[in-house]
């Protein structure tokens, strides 16, 4: 409270001493009958010295923060993609950053230079064709070179992906990020939302997992059934609103239904396979140096974006959609390390669009690993794929858990 | 003479004679100077508000998780408990923050303010073609101030989505606070807002096509009213779209369409909702967008255009090229909103397609750059308070325009997108560009706003103190993003979990950044009060401060219904006739006829 109160002291203390200030020059400035928008020429000649002075400062400022933080202060670039980025990069920032000391030099430098002197007129100089042209045809060709070289560049990094690239795909949620890498087929098996269960949050289209949908639709804790018979049992009373809000959820639920039968008609059980081997990965991100990647986004609720900074790679994560992007890491996190001198040092995943709250926190560290530990992960993780997951006693077949779950 | 002038002008006469309303005046005033002053003073009270959220979550920025007295004062427990800013409010400043300084001081303020101030005063008329359309914008506006002022004080927050309110983020309630009844209030606010700057802009361009007084062509127009006049145009053909993408998510949030919703589950709920696409929102939303950005920065580079080529005591160098520019930069402005959505999953041949379009906005740009340069070089440069803040305008224009070729290159943009680096940029290319263009046109026009003057030593003590804090606040800004710092977090922490040379970085520049924008929000108080202190104690503004040739000199200095008592003058030359060679004055007003022999410009 007294500090509150000391906040509101200073304000108006504050506007006080403006006012005061002002009612001084004011009174000042009636005695030796100056008026406001005749400029002295004393202020003209500070004003323009104190541009110039201005434009020294900003500059020396600028070179000291380039200086201080190495260049961009972000470091070398950890994919293949990055390091043709970055080169791209380091041109286009030499040219603006010439364009950026030129100009302002111009600008402040005349504001200096040509502060109104006493009997100098102003030279009346309204167009010159030439001139014109000149700074019409010179920025033309700069900008060719720019747009021709970006756009090179940027057909290479949005292209298709070798085939032998691994595919993983990551899932995004508030607020946190799920990889699954595609197993041994290296093919990723499909998805629908609408298969979202606890045991299957990635929501993956298979035989068992339709079935269990289903399932759950029609004998779930807050089913179709359990809705059906609140409704229909004569001796509990609702008022019409509660009874508005469950008839809206079990159609809603039954449409739900409907689509899921659909769905197991036209399920081609082949596929199963492709999402079987899959494998979920939670909290760190492995990957293989020199491995191209090509990755899926998936966002389950809002839009999220994923931000790798170090690998140069950004994408959305759009609900209802499908995006993809690509790189291959070149520099193991122990490589990097080495290279930052910094021990703690990791890659990291973001979420680089705004998505809630803790939009702040929703990451994923990296490992970038050599070809041998990345084999030797791999390897262990293939022992825990999507089937053992969702089949944790091992000695259940797929069929049988058909059978289990269609009752 | 004096009958002649009653037959003419009966009309006008009427009015001189009876007193007029305290309220058809002041509040309900049909006349373009009066509702210009409106929306200046309305846009000033709303950039306050704004510049006021900044401040709040700057601090949390510099010094995160630290008790502020500051934001428990403004805040209060149920916000900032303990002093500590909320992560859902931080995002909601952020949020009202950019949609205040955006559409309510820099479209409503800036084009409001001086196209209604400017357009019949410079071009001979007597008024604006629809006096009441003119009235209703502003109360529009107004209306459209308030409700979004009303969203801060909501129980679930104002939106959170920030400014550009993405779905499905703003279309959920259950994925943010804000995205519920605040959100809608800010729908309600913009539909409003659109709705009064289409009156506005409509009646600007039929001012502006008919209404010139004789002898005002097309090419005898300053470059203000050119530059007012593309941005009505603009505003005419890109508001409608904003308005269509707000009533899709009106409509998606309340009547459970799926325009923008597909396969979403969402605090456990699994929505129904599909075949919807949250790209088409982003399409529609910059489709306006980006013409907005230059909805905003036109007015500013008509301003200051004019300022400059008064104080240089030098013709605007290459007029028509400048004409030229503003047309060309009109036009692309159209086709370039894809730059914004590089990394969306947009077809990359797409995006390809609005790098080319994009750059090419460069080319013009420049043109007026160099413009401008050409202009200062050689002349007998006075240096007004305006004249500053418009020199000041062509620096940031400079310095956030550089940026700009890096991030439409869209193979660049993959690594900065949404980074700090573009926040650095745009806020010194559209905000500090459009605010200096707006204080410079304050200080130039305030003797015809309320014939009084601005003290000139305030001007120049908020003149530094902006520039300087201006720099000192976006210019660390690009190292931040250049460092990597996503926009819109509430603090960099995640970064000390795997690069704390980073974290460090962010640190120590966001305490600086902070430190520059506090120092420049208190500069501004010099501002207010040598603004309102002058409004009712400064001394008496003189016919023609500037020795300026155009028309809005000649009107009285006392404010009277129609302008100009008897004739409307007529106009002659070119609005540049400054230090024409061989003339005893530096300027000649555009009402002076031409010499024997002289040819018009």
């Amino acid at each position: 409270m007294e500090n509150k109160l000391i906040i509101l002291i200073v304000i108006v203390l504050g506007v006080i001493a403006v006012a005061q200030l002002a009612r001084i020059y004011e009174i000042s400035a009636k005695l030796r009958k100056r008026q406001e928008n005749e400029i002295s020429s004393r202020d003209n000649n500070l004003n323009g010295r104190l541009m110039f002075g201005f434009m020294l400062f900003m500059f020396g400022w600028f070179i000291y923060l380039m200086y201080a933080y190495g260049w961009t202060g972000r470091g070398p670039a950890a994919s293949d993609e990055g390091n043709e980025m970055d080169w791209l990069f380091n041109l286009n920032l030499v040219i603006i950053i010439v364009i950026f000391f030129f100009t302002n030099f111009l600008l402040f430098y005349f504001t200096w230079k040509y502060v109104k002197k006493p009997g100098v007129p102003a030279f009346y100089y309204p167009h010159n064709n030439k001139l014109e042209m000149l700074w019409t045809v010179v920025p033309a060709i700069v900008l060719a070179v720019i747009i021709i070289l970006g756009l090179q560049t940027w057909s290479h990094l949005t292209g298709p992906t070798k085939p032998e690239a691994e595919k993983i795909e990551l899932f995004s949620k508030q607020f946190d990020w799920t990889a699954r890498y595609a197993g041994a087929d290296n093919t990723l098996g499909l998805y629908d939302y609408k298969l979202t269960l606890d045991n299957n949050e990635l929501a993956l289209l298979t035989t068992n997992t339709i079935d269990s949908s289903l399932n759950y639709m029609l004998n779930g804790p807050s089913g179709i059934r359990i809705l059906q018979n609140l409704i229909n049992n004569r001796d509990t009373v609702f008022s019409d609103s509660t009874l508005n809000v469950i008839r809206a959820d079990l159609s809603r639920k039954e449409r739900t239904y409907r689509f899921l039968t659909q769905m197991k008609q036209n399920h081609n059980a082949k596929l199963d396979a492709n999402a079987w081997d899959d494998i979920i990965q939670k909290d760190t991100l492995y990957l293989c140096k020199g491995q191209e990647y090509e990755v899926a986004l998936r966002a389950k609720d809002v839009i999220h974006s994923a931000y790798f900074p170090h690998f140069r790679a950004q994408m959305n994560a759009v609900p209802g959609m499908a995006t993809r992007l690509k790189f291959t890491p070149n520099m193991t996190t122990t490589e990097m390390r080495r290279e930052k001198n910094d021990e703690n040092f990791n890659y990291i995943l973001m979420c680089n669009k705004i998505c809630g709250g803790a939009h702040y926190k929703m990451k994923m560290i990296v490992v970038v690993l050599d070809k041998p530990a990345y084999k030797k992960w791999m390897d262990a993780k293939k022992k825990a794929t999507f089937k053992d997951q969702y089949f944790p006693v091992a000695a259940v077949t797929p069929a049988e858990a058909t059978d289990t779950t269609m009752n | 003479m004096a009958s002649h002038d009653a037959q003419a002008h009966g009309h006008h006469d009427e009015h001189h004679h009876h007193e007029e309303h305290f309220i058809s005046k002041y509040i309900f005033s049909q006349d373009h100077k009066m509702i210009g002053k409106q929306f200046l003073m309305t846009a000033v009270f709303m950039g306050l508000v704004a510049m006021m959220l900044s401040i709040m979550f700057r601090i949390q920025l510099a010094w995160p998780g630290e008790s502020s007295d500051f934001l428990s004062f403004f805040l209060g427990e149920k916000w900032a408990p303990n002093g500590v800013l909320k992560e859902d409010m931080y995002l909601g400043l952020v949020t009202i923050h950019g949609t205040i300084m955006v559409f309510f001081l820099l479209t409503g303020g800036l084009s409001g303010t001086f196209s209604n101030i400017l357009i019949p005063l410079q071009l001979g008329a007597r008024d604006m073609a629809s006096g009441f359309l003119n009235m209703l914008s502003y109360w529009f506006f107004a209306l459209s101030s308030l409700l979004m002022i009303v969203s801060l004080f909501v129980e679930s927050g104002p939106a959170m989505a920030g400014w550009t309110v993405y779905p499905p983020l703003s279309a959920l309630p259950q994925a943010v606070s804000g995205s519920g009844f605040g959100m809608t209030l800010w729908l309600v606010s913009m539909a409003i807002f659109i709705a009064s700057s289409l009156l506005g802009s409509l009646n600007y361009i039929v001012t502006i096509i008919n209404l010139r007084t004789k002898g005002m062509k097309m090419t005898r127009m300053p470059l203000t009213i050119w530059a007012f006049f593309v941005t009505a145009v603009l505003g005419v053909l890109s508001f409608p779209v904003l308005l269509s993408a707000a009533l899709l998510l009106i409509m998606d949030r309340l009547m459970g369409t799926s325009f923008y919703l597909s396969d979403i589950i969402v605090g456990g709920e699994m929505l129904t909702n599909h075949g919807g696409s949250p790209i088409l929102y982003q399409h529609l939303f910059w489709f306006l967008g980006h013409p907005e950005v230059y909805i905003v920065l036109l007015p500013a580079l008509g301003l200051s255009s004019e300022i400059i080529a008064t104080n240089s005591r030098k013709p605007i160098f290459g007029y028509k090229a400048m004409i030229g520019s503003i047309l060309a930069i009109g036009f692309l402005s159209f086709i370039v909103w894809g730059h914004h959505m590089f990394v969306t999953g947009m077809n990359p041949f797409l995006g390809s397609v609005f790098v080319f379009t994009t750059l090419l906005i460069a080319i013009p740009s420049a043109v007026k750059v160099f413009n401008y340069l050409t202009t200062l070089w050689k002349g007998s440069l006075v240096l007004t308070p305006a004249m500053l803040f418009a020199i000041g305008l062509v620096s940031t224009f400079i310095t956030g325009g550089v940026t700009g070729i890096i991030l439409a290159d869209s193979a660049l943009d993959i690594m900065l997108h949404d980074t700090y680096f573009v926040v650095a940029h745009f806020h010194i290319v559209m905000g500090m560009s459009a605010v200096f263009g707006m204080f410079g046109g304050i200080y130039h026009w305030f003797p015809k706003m309320f014939g009084k003057m601005l003290n000139t030593r305030l001007g120049y003590a908020h003149f530094w103190i902006t520039l300087v804090g201006a720099y000192g606040v976006f210019f660390p800004m690009h190292f931040v993003g250049l460092a990597g710092a996503p926009r819109r977090y509430y603090d960099y922490s995640a970064y000390g979990e795997f690069d704390n040379n980073s974290l460090n970085l962010m640190v120590d520049l966001n305490e600086i950044i902070t430190v520059f924008a506090i120092i420049a929000a208190l500069g501004q108080l010099i501002f207010l009060f040598n603004f309102f202190y002058s409004i009712f104690r400064g001394p008496k503004s003189p016919q023609n401060p500037w020795s300026s040739t155009t028309l809005e000199w000649t009107t009285p200095v006392e404010h009277i219904h129609g302008n100009w008592p008897g004739e409307l003058p007529t106009v002659h030359r070119w609005p540049y006739d400054y230090s024409v060679p061989g003339e005893e004055s530096d300027f000649i007003t555009q009402v002076t006829p031409l010499k024997e022999g002289e040819q018009s410009h």
